[in-house]
């Protein structure tokens, strides 16, 4: 779309938009929040990226294709799951770990952190494939 | 041990393709040794089996359905599992020389040991399901391997003819097994077989036999079902050799016996075997005499066979089991030895047609001497085990009850007779008649390739000769495994020689008639012919009937359900919810017994505005792009509501989904050209009003029900309580999304996945398919086009 408004917002804009989402993720455990919300925002900052810009731009600055970002969110996901088999329990248990870190914020490792980010990386890939899939299709 | 000794098959068949590129052309003498190494395992067992032990292990697999790796070892798993890692070697040895060269000779292996190691789980397994996995895996291996030369249509149709079949018959056996198992109340057939009673007497005995019948005659290829073993043929000689003559095919003569002491006895289970057995080994006598393709020859010999070892086990008693247990390892030596001979006749000279064979006796002289030992016990000439077989086999014969004595005598007469024939084509035919010129100038087969057929015959001449070591280590066991005695109870005795009594007399019938058949082979080939010509349908036939029938049947039943419309999807998804819906609340009961208009705020009343505003948009103007708005208007609302009851992380999710939803919904009806013929005339308008009130309606009576009773909180409780000890997390929804639910969450990422894998698909399917139509328009035709529109174009 060619409008000076939209260009200039949209730069601003996106990075907020990714950047928020990424806090929106980290924040879920404990406050409104978590993967899925967080990946819907990531994918509509592309969305508007790509609604901006084109698709071809889109896809140049996403690197990676959406089947590949939602096919490694599957992997995390998996892998938290698998993970906890090694300490002998269930598929999907959660297993926490807090490192010392010697400062005074706390910092929590966990699975359902990993799994969580999987269901963020699924979200953005699948929603983006949509998306660009459906908007290259004019051509 | 047992479980690796199965496992190992898979193992290295899963390693076959590097070892192949790796090691090279001489690689079977290496994949040889496992197979080899797990006979002198299982030999190891031989005294024991025939001192009256059998061996059992199990382990867990899934305990909650009861269903464990368990594998059993007596006499009848024991010979079978000696039969197939013995043929198995020297088939791996053969197959290297017959595909010397071969371009995919590494996925060869691949399937061949897998089928080995499922053979081997299948005559071993004591569970029933563990039965039933590898009774599949032999179906699927076997498929693999029959349409191995995979760009031939016929192989093609073979592979899926047997796996059709044998699958379809593997159904069967699976339902039957069940019930046997339900019957006697435990999955493990050493203990379902243990008292004979309650299978016999139990009310479900005919229909559960009948279903473990059809599995066994499917997969042992009895008639009317044989048609798939003759086309099985496609498969490259190795694959026939030892599948589809000595173990794969007799998986359902292995059943039959197996489940013969639990199912057995009774006059369902003589009459059903004896005559599908006897009409089988007849038909299949019969119908290889016609043929003149060597293959085709012992194929059509190896349906009479299965037919002879299911009517012995049919007859019952010592002398038929016995004469099962004999004819058993009788058959699959010469039968593998002689496939084998084919083969290498195949690979030296080009051809394996019987009428354009002739004095390869010269050029092929180890072939030869070997054809004429394995033909010789094919047509039971004594000292070959054949003989010994061919007489406890009348004596099985003569002792049947009066009336059917008569009629199965002379069928296994005739049926012998046919047997001798068959060894004379094959054994002596090609070699000793007329030099013919052939495609090929004859030479003689390599080393690998001829050391099984010698070794097989010469376990068939050392088992008839060396008859004691015979009867204690095949016969009795088998025996006893048949019969459910304790071994050493039966009369296993064998004579090669026991004076002019009737089963001699009987073999000498049936040797002169078989000689007698050979001299006027040719004018009896020429008199079947035209008698097939005449009846002009056959099973084989009767199946391409019956799948083009059910291709007809699918085309049919897709055209009516699968329009491809959306909205006839989602008019049939919506009717079906509102029809069950409001029938279940009127007839059963649940309808809301008062209503209370609940106190109402400002803000609901706005939202609830919003909500009926924007529905009743959608549902008026004619523009998509403004209805798809007005439904984000009323996802918004909701999102809202979401909010009023305190549900943030609901509302945002919802919020962003609304969004995200009205952006991919414009996006594709910017692609949709607008007809005329895509508005709804006022009947079908009618009608979706119609389908959505009712939904509607029966949505809201079903929630006015559910709200008037008490709220089970106990679920919530548990969640607000547990969330932070034990998950860590503040934010409930979160908590049951990633740790509490997390398998759901899991599914559903996977159902995300799918969507945007399947959009992809679509988009670029269709865009390729649009490219692939423009192309085929040449350029100038398109310009020409589109200068004139309106033209003649």
């Amino acid at each position: 779309m060619n409008s000076v408004i939209l260009h200039t917002a949209t730069r601003i804009l996106t990075s907020l938009i990714l950047m928020f989402s990424i806090y929106i993720l980290y924040r879920g455990h404990n406050e409104p929040g978590g993967g899925f919300i967080g990946g819907l925002i990531a994918a509509s900052g592309i969305i508007l990226y790509s609604v901006a810009f084109g698709s071809s731009w889109a896809r140049h600055g996403l690197r990676a294709s959406g089947l590949s970002v939602a096919g490694a969110g599957l992997f995390f996901a998996a892998l938290s799951g698998v993970l906890s088999g090694i300490h002998g329990k269930p598929f999907l248990t959660g297993l926490w770990y807090f490192p010392k870190l010697g400062i005074e914020a706390k910092v929590a490792l966990s699975t359902p952190l990993l799994f969580d980010i999987g269901v963020y990386l699924v979200v953005v890939g699948a929603l983006t494939t949509i998306a660009l899939e459906l908007e290259e299709a004019r051509d | 041990m047992m479980s690796s000794a199965v496992i190992s098959g898979f193992v290295l068949g899963a390693f076959a393709p590097w070892l192949t590129r790796t090691v090279g052309e001489r690689v079977h003498w290496l994949l040889a040794i496992l197979p080899a190494v797990l006979f002198a395992y299982f030999a190891q067992f031989l005294p024991v089996v025939a001192a009256g032990e059998s061996v059992r292990v199990a382990s867990e697999w899934v305990p909650g359905l009861d269903v464990a790796l368990s594998f059993y070892l007596d006499g009848l798993s024991l010979i079978f599992a000696l039969l197939i890692t013995g043929i198995g070697t020297f088939i791996v040895l053969y197959a290297g020389g017959y595909l010397h060269g071969h371009a995919q000779l590494g996925r060869f292996f691949l399937y061949l040991l897998s089928f080995m190691g499922s053979m081997l789980g299948l005559v071993l397994a004591d569970n029933v399901i563990t039965l039933f996995v590898f009774w599949e895996l032999t179906s699927i291996t076997s498929f693999l391997l029959i349409g191995f030369s995979h760009t031939a249509p016929k192989s093609r149709r073979a592979a899926m003819q047997a796996l059709v079949v044998t699958g379809g018959g593997g159904l069967a056996l699976l339902a039957g097994l069940l019930i046997m198992a339900s019957v006697a109340g435990t999955s493990e057939l050493s203990q379902i077989l243990s008292d004979p009673e309650v299978l016999t007497s139990s009310a479900l005995y005919v229909p559960m036999t009948i279903l473990v019948l059809l599995g066994a005659f499917s997969k042992s290829a009895q008639f009317p079902l044989h048609f798939w073993l003759p086309n099985a043929m496609e498969a490259p000689t190795p694959v026939s050799a030892y599948l589809h003559s000595s173990t794969m095919v007799k998986a359902g003569v292995y059943l039959l016996a197996r489940v013969s002491p639990g199912l057995g006895g009774t006059d369902f289970w003589f009459y059903a075997l004896v005559i599908f057995g006897t009409t089988t080994m007849l038909v299949g006598g019969f119908l290889a005499m016609r043929q003149s393709d060597l293959k085709l020859v012992l194929a059509y010999t190896t349906v009479a066979a299965l037919g002879t070892l299911t009517m012995l086990i049919g007859l019952g008693g010592d002398y038929a089991f016995k004469a099962m247990a004999l004819f058993l390892i009788t058959h699959a030596f010469y039968k593998g030895g002689l496939f084998m001979v084919a083969g290498s006749i195949d690979h030296g000279t080009g051809t394996r047609d019987a009428l354009q064979l002739g004095g390869l006796a010269r050029p092929m002289p180890v072939t030869f001497a070997v054809a004429v030992l394995l033909g010789l016990s094919m047509a039971g000439i004594i000292p070959f085990v054949g003989f010994i077989a061919k007489e406890v086999m009348y004596e099985a014969t003569l002792h049947v009850g009066a009336t059917a004595l008569i009629l199965v005598t002379a069928a296994a007469v005739l049926g012998n007779a046919f047997n001798v024939v068959a060894a004379g084509i094959v054994g002596l035919r090609p070699f000793l008649s007329a030099h013919k010129a052939t495609p090929h100038h004859p030479h003689e087969a390599p080393p690998s390739m001829l050391i099984g057929p010698i070794a097989l015959a010469a376990l068939g001449l050392f088992c008839g000769v060396a008859f004691p070591i015979t009867a204690e280590y095949v016969a009795a066991p088998v025996m006893a495994s048949l019969n459910g005695l304790p071994v050493g109870e039966q009369g296993a005795e064998l004579y090669l020689w026991h004076g002019i009594k009737p089963p001699l007399i009987l073999s000498l019938v049936t040797l002169a008639l078989g000689a007698l058949g050979f001299a006027f082979w040719p004018q009896m080939r020429a008199g079947i012919a035209a008698i097939l010509r005449a009846i002009g349908w056959g099973p084989d036939h009767g199946y391409d009937q019956a799948i083009s029938g059910l291709e007809r049947l699918a085309y049919a039943a897709t055209r009516v359900q699968q329009t491809g419309y959306l909205r006839h999807y989602l008019m049939a998804t919506f009717v079906v919810v509102a029809v069950f819906m409001l029938v279940t609340l009127f007839t059963m009961g649940g309808l809301p017994s008062e209503f209370r208009l609940p106190t109402v705020y400002l803000p609901e009343v706005i939202a609830l505005a919003l909500l009926v505003g924007g529905a009743v948009v959608a549902t008026v103007v004619y523009s998509r792009v403004a209805a798809v708005a007005a439904i984000g208007v009323v996802g918004y609302a909701v999102a809202l509501l979401f909010l009023i009851f305190s549900a943030p992380d609901l509302a945002f999710t919802q919020f962003r989904v609304e969004t995200l939803t009205v952006v991919i919904l414009v996006l594709v009806l910017m692609r949709v050209p607008l007809e005329v013929s895509a508005f709804r005339g006022r009947a079908g308008r009618l009608r979706d009003a119609v389908i959505a009130i009712a939904v509607g309606a029966s949505i809201s009576l079903v929630l006015l029900a559910a709200t008037q009773g008490p709220l089970d909180l106990r679920l919530s409780e548990y969640f607000i309580e547990n969330s932070v000890p034990v998950a860590h997390g503040h934010n409930i929804v979160n908590v049951i999304l990633v740790d509490f639910r997390a398998l759901d969450t899991l599914g559903e990422i996977f159902v995300v996945t799918i969507a945007g894998l399947s959009c992809f698909g679509l988009v670029r399917l269709a865009l390729s398919r649009r490219k692939a139509t423009r192309a085929e328009v040449p350029p100038a035709q398109r310009t020409r086009a589109t200068e004139t529109p309106g033209g003649d174009a």
